[in-house]
């Protein structure tokens, strides 16, 4: 059985960038203990020699040509930023 | 009283410079205004998917195999997992555990000797965008440069001193410009280093806990910032403290490094291969057809400079510090030149030029075949050494023709045996006391009486016959 | 007869003979949504003036040559990018993206077959979800029974076919999301093979196994429209190089012959007795039609469902990274630091099963826990993509249901995840696969819900999947009959 602690849910929430609340650790902490051990099952079948599939489909070499190309504007690229400043995209620093 | 060893690894992140960007179809550009470069693929739009620029995984190939690393067959990218507001996608798509490149390794030379420094890999990558901090507590991000095609070389913690680290950069660099896939410009940015360093007490095998330096702004930074760490971790050690795994920069104004943050752990960067982008498999023909295009590099070119064309070793290490001046060299004996002479024109007269305006070789007026043909007409005797200087500085400002320049500045030297000794027998008539002087062991006198014959000449005269030709008259006398 | 009840050829024989105009399609398409969209929800943004404008313009330059699917209107699920219309994938973070700046190549390829985008449609939050309940707008209802949920994660896309608002739609697929709500809301519904169609400007779920599909009321309309969206994009590296058949000819030819493998895992305990019938039914159906059926076996299908929700949750952990308040979309009101910033405007924006599924597969990346859990997974993918070529070696199609249970009941399952991921499990192994699955209905339970039947094709084998799926259509009733919501198509 594999368990999941608070603190690895509050350590896995900030790698995520997830503000969680206490009530929210805690049902976390209980669904994803049950996913995971229900995800134990996959320790029945012994993949030791078997090779892990990320394509489904066997393609090599896919590449474009070095072309560049003009698509949207300036203003365009800005147009749904939450915050600007002198053409470009404004985020509040890091506070040390 | 410990002796220590430093050890010293080093990160650079070289810029191809690409047409476009490694996933989209952007332009690859420096100095555009913010955001102008810029398309839904590079911000990171929700649905926009990568595709691969072929030339960016032809020019890390030409890179890794410049530094002699071994090519990978089979090798695919990954996804590097990080916010930060630069990061549009939030993932850096990198390569994790199958780099283009492993197993390289370059020749380094510091008071003499020579030192291969291992390279543990070389793999590509995008860059990202640019953060800037305003005091306002806001910070600005221009996209620009995200997606620019990246390779980030990685050293073997081979190096031992702070020099070898100057050293490694300097040719690094030269090795890279030679490909011709990166300008390395590190005021640009096209060139990165971050630098690791640890020390331990000599004889001990494990590494001491290493301190990380960043945000080094040019390569003697590296090396001031890597002496200064060298030397605080010591007196850490030897006052008894601990080192701690830190992130440190180089401050210009204090010479000091200083503390970034403590590294807690390592980072979790959740790789996990791409599944937007399929492997990529380089057979031997890619392999080849890269290798071809890889011009000589500077270690065998210095070689050739020694054995073929007879320079000294430092003349040869001057003109291939950068593949233009090498190239600007090679083109002028290919015009006739004299590979000395042009060698002692390019690192005095040309490289002070260059130095002084702040420019470029190739941003010079005048062609390798026109100091080829300046230095002919000296070789020949058609302008004297100091005529060739009014030459030169005609030539490098407004470019031309040498021989045209002589005729229309009237700059040719009177080599007329018949025509000089005539004048000087005048000199040597109106000035016989210096004959007086000169034979009494006055060897000033002599100089005068060059002298006088040069202004009789306005300048013109063939300085060697002159002397010649005073001192057959002062015998005949 | 409403105009929903014609097929796309008979619509265009009338458009050709001046019989309809576009406008009147247009026209039906916002009546009928104006009627019943209050009960069914399925629609989250209209783009009635601008669909109202083109279809003039279409009525204007309509000529002999014009596409089968000149002048339809059609629904588009709200993950699948729409230049200029708002796309939000039912998420509170995108509320505000009203121009995603792009088209989606295949909105790109539906626009050069002149079809008319009526609006954007319900899913749940970014496709994760199986009930359209993990809306943060609104939960779509089931046009048989509004008590029921129509399925997800494209109930939207389903609803709306089935409620007669749209002639067609597009959906998409991560583990089952076309092909279960099609199923619960007896609509046609196809998971194309894995790499048939771009998913260029789809907002990725899971990249290695989403598919966008068509959702329409028959299966000769599906193939239709397949047509118009497959082919190599070379905006997508995973998009494949391979001939596109003509799908419609597939139609033309009967099953005789046909092998057919139904796999005993799925018609074991836990599938509905009214659906396992409706199934068994079927196959005694094709067996008149003068097909064979066997039992065999796909022995790692029980292991689907969890290497299914580690690899999609992790790709979906990187993949929805990006939504981070910085270049579109919503950011937190509250006045942070960067790191705040980040999270605040993550945790407002997403909805508890996106959250879930975030935090899932960031655990299975994370360091210490990605071999046993990712790679794990990744290799237990190739164990059921085995699975499938070995039945595939002796059998042309694998048939069996779509879920195992009719539409379930709003509220039933919400808050409980691993039932309602259970859902899935007749659907995710195909996505596995990466082969291409249909949901055709098959019948409907006592209680008057739609059942699916799902046939399961070889890589790139659209065609067979179709003529199987046409054959069974034309031999049966169930695609006629109708939701009664009122109105004309009652």
């Amino acid at each position: 059985m594999a368990d999941i602690s608070k603190e690895q849910v509050k350590h896995v929430a900030n790698l995520a960038r997830l503000a969680l609340t206490d009530e929210e650790v805690e049902k976390m902490t209980k669904q994803l203990g049950d996913i995971i051990n229900y995800a134990e099952l996959l320790n029945e079948l012994d993949t030791e020699n078997v090779k892990p599939t990320t394509h489904v489909l066997d393609l090599k070499n896919v590449m474009r040509k070095d072309e560049p190309r003009d698509w949207i504007s300036k203003e365009d690229a800005l147009k749904n930023a939450p915050d600007q400043k002198d053409g470009q995209f404004r985020v509040p620093s890091i506070l040390d | 009283m410990t002796n220590f060893e430093t050890v010293i690894g080093l990160e650079v992140h070289v810029e191809l410079k690409t047409n476009s960007k490694i996933f989209s179809p952007s332009p690859n550009a420096f100095g555009s205004e913010p955001n102008a470069n810029v398309n839904p693929i590079d911000l990171g739009y929700p649905g926009v998917l990568p595709v691969l620029n072929e030339e960016a995984v032809n020019y890390a190939m030409k890179a890794a195999m410049a530094i002699n690393c071994e090519i990978a067959t089979d090798t695919k990218f990954d996804r590097k997992n990080y916010f930060y507001p630069d990061n549009p996608k939030a993932y850096q798509i990198s390569q994790f555990d199958q780099p283009i490149g492993e197993n390289g390794w370059i020749e380094i030379e510091v008071n003499g000797e020579k030192k291969k420094i291992g390279i543990t890999r070389l793999h590509l990558e995008e860059d990202a965008g640019k953060l800037t901090h305003n005091d306002d507590g806001y910070s600005l991000v221009d996209y620009n440069r995200q997606g620019t095609p990246l390779v980030e070389i990685v050293s073997e913690p081979d190096i031992r001193t702070p020099e070898e680290a100057y050293a490694y950069l300097e040719k690094l660099k030269n090795i890279i410009q030679y490909t011709g896939v990166s300008d390395c410009k590190m005021e640009e940015g096209s060139l990165r280093c971050d630098a690791n360093i640890s020390i331990r007490p000599v004889g001990q095998k494990e590494f001491g806990t290493k301190t990380e330096l960043k945000n080094l702004n040019s390569f003697s930074f590296v090396q001031k910032g890597l002496e200064f760490e060298e030397k605080r971790q010591r007196e850490v050690l030897l006052n008894g403290g601990e080192i701690l795994q830190e992130t440190r920069r180089y401050d210009e104004q204090t010479k000091e490094t200083i503390l970034m943050r403590v590294k807690e752990g390592s980072d979790d960067y959740r790789y996990f291969p791409e599944p937007d982008l399929v492997p990529l498999y380089i057979d031997d023909a890619w392999k080849e057809r890269i290798r071809a295009e890889i011009p000589e590099l500077p270690d065998a070119r210095r070689e050739r400079y020694v054995k073929e064309l007879d320079l000294p070793s430092y003349d040869a290490g001057v003109l291939t510090s950068t593949i233009e001046m090498s190239d600007f060299f090679e083109a002028s004996i290919a015009a006739g030149a004299d590979p000395k002479q042009a060698s002692n024109w390019l690192m005095g007269e040309v490289s002070a030029y260059m130095n002084k305006h702040q420019i470029e070789i190739t941003d010079l007026k005048m062609t390798p075949e026109a100091l080829a043909k300046m230095i002919q007409l000296i070789a020949d005797g058609t302008i004297s050494s100091k005529m060739a200087k009014k030459v030169f500085a005609e030539l490098v400002d407004k470019g031309g023709d040498p021989e045209k320049i002589v005729k229309e500045k009237g700059l040719v030297q009177i080599s007329d045996e018949g025509q000089l000794r005539e004048i000087i027998v005048g000199i040597l008539d109106a000035n016989e006391q210096s004959i007086i002087d000169f034979k009494n062991g006055k060897d000033k006198a002599l100089g005068f009486l060059v002298g006088q014959t040069m202004k009789a000449t306005k300048g013109q005269a063939n300085p060697p016959m002159v002397n010649k030709i005073i001192k057959e008259e002062i015998d005949k006398r | 007869m409403s105009l929903f009840d014609y097929t796309l050829k008979e619509l265009q024989e009338k458009l050709h003979n001046k019989e309809i105009t576009v406008s009147d399609l247009v026209d039906a398409s916002y009546t009928r949504i104006h009627e019943v969209d209050d009960k069914i929800q399925a629609f989250l943004t209209l783009n009635e003036e601008e669909a109202r404008k083109q279809a003039k313009e279409l009525d204007e330059k309509l000529g002999s040559d014009a596409s089968i699917l000149y002048g339809l209107p059609i629904g588009i699920k709200d993950n699948i990018v729409t230049k200029g219309l708002r796309t939000t994938c039912a998420s509170q973070i995108l509320d505000n993206l009203n121009d995603p700046l792009y088209d989606a190549t295949v909105v790109e390829k539906l626009k050069a077959e002149n079809t008319v985008t009526v609006g954007k449609l319900n899913m749940d939050e970014f496709a994760m979800g199986s009930s359209n309940e993990n809306s943060s707008y609104q939960k779509t209802r089931n046009p048989w029974n509004t008590d029921y949920v129509p399925g997800g994660s494209s109930g939207g896309s389903a609803a709306s076919v089935a409620a007669g608002e749209v002639f067609f739609s597009l959906g998409s697929d991560t583990g089952g999301s076309i092909r279960q709500p099609a199923a619960f809301c007896g609509v046609v519904g196809l998971k194309p093979t894995y790499g048939l169609v771009s998913r260029f400007g789809l907002v990725a779920f899971a990249s290695s196994l989403d598919q966008i599909g068509p959702l329409t009321r028959t299966v000769e309309d599906n193939a239709h429209l397949l047509q118009a969206i497959v082919g190599q994009d070379k905006m997508d590296s995973t998009s494949a190089n391979v001939d596109i058949p003509n799908y419609s000819d597939a139609l033309k030819q009967d099953v005789k012959g046909l092998r057919i493998a139904v796999p005993k895992e799925y018609l074991q305990e836990g599938v509905n007795p009214e659906v396992k019938e409706a199934v068994l039914a079927a196959l005694k159906q094709y067996e008149e039609l003068g097909a064979t059926w066997e039992e065999v076996s796909l022995p790692h299908s029980k292991y689907a469902v969890a290497a299914y929700y580690l690899l999609s949750s992790s790709e979906a952990s990187a993949n929805l990274a990006r939504f981070d308040g910085v270049r579109y979309g919503v950011r937190t009101e509250k006045r942070v630091d960067m790191l705040d910033m980040f999270k605040y405007s993550r945790s407002e924006g997403f909805g508890d099963e996106v959250k879930r599924r975030i935090m899932l597969g960031t655990f299975a990346l994370s360091s210490g826990y990605y071999d046993a859990y990712y790679k794990k997974a990744q290799k237990v993918r190739t164990l059921i993509k085995n699975d499938f070529e070995k039945v595939f070696e002796d059998y042309d199609v694998i048939v069996g249901p779509t879920t195992p249970t009719p539409a379930f009941k709003v509220g039933e399952k919400i808050d409980d995840p691993l039932t309602m991921y259970a859902n899935d499990i007749l659907t995710i192994p195909v996505n596995l696969a990466g082969v291409p699955g249909i949901s055709i209905p098959c019948g409907f339970s006592s209680e008057g819900l739609p059942i699916g039947l799902q046939i399961i094709g070889k890589h790139f084998d659209e065609s067979t999947i179709y003529r199987t799926a046409y054959a069974f259509e034309q031999a049966t009733d169930h695609h006629n009959r109708r939701p009664n919501l009122g109105g004309d198509l009652s």
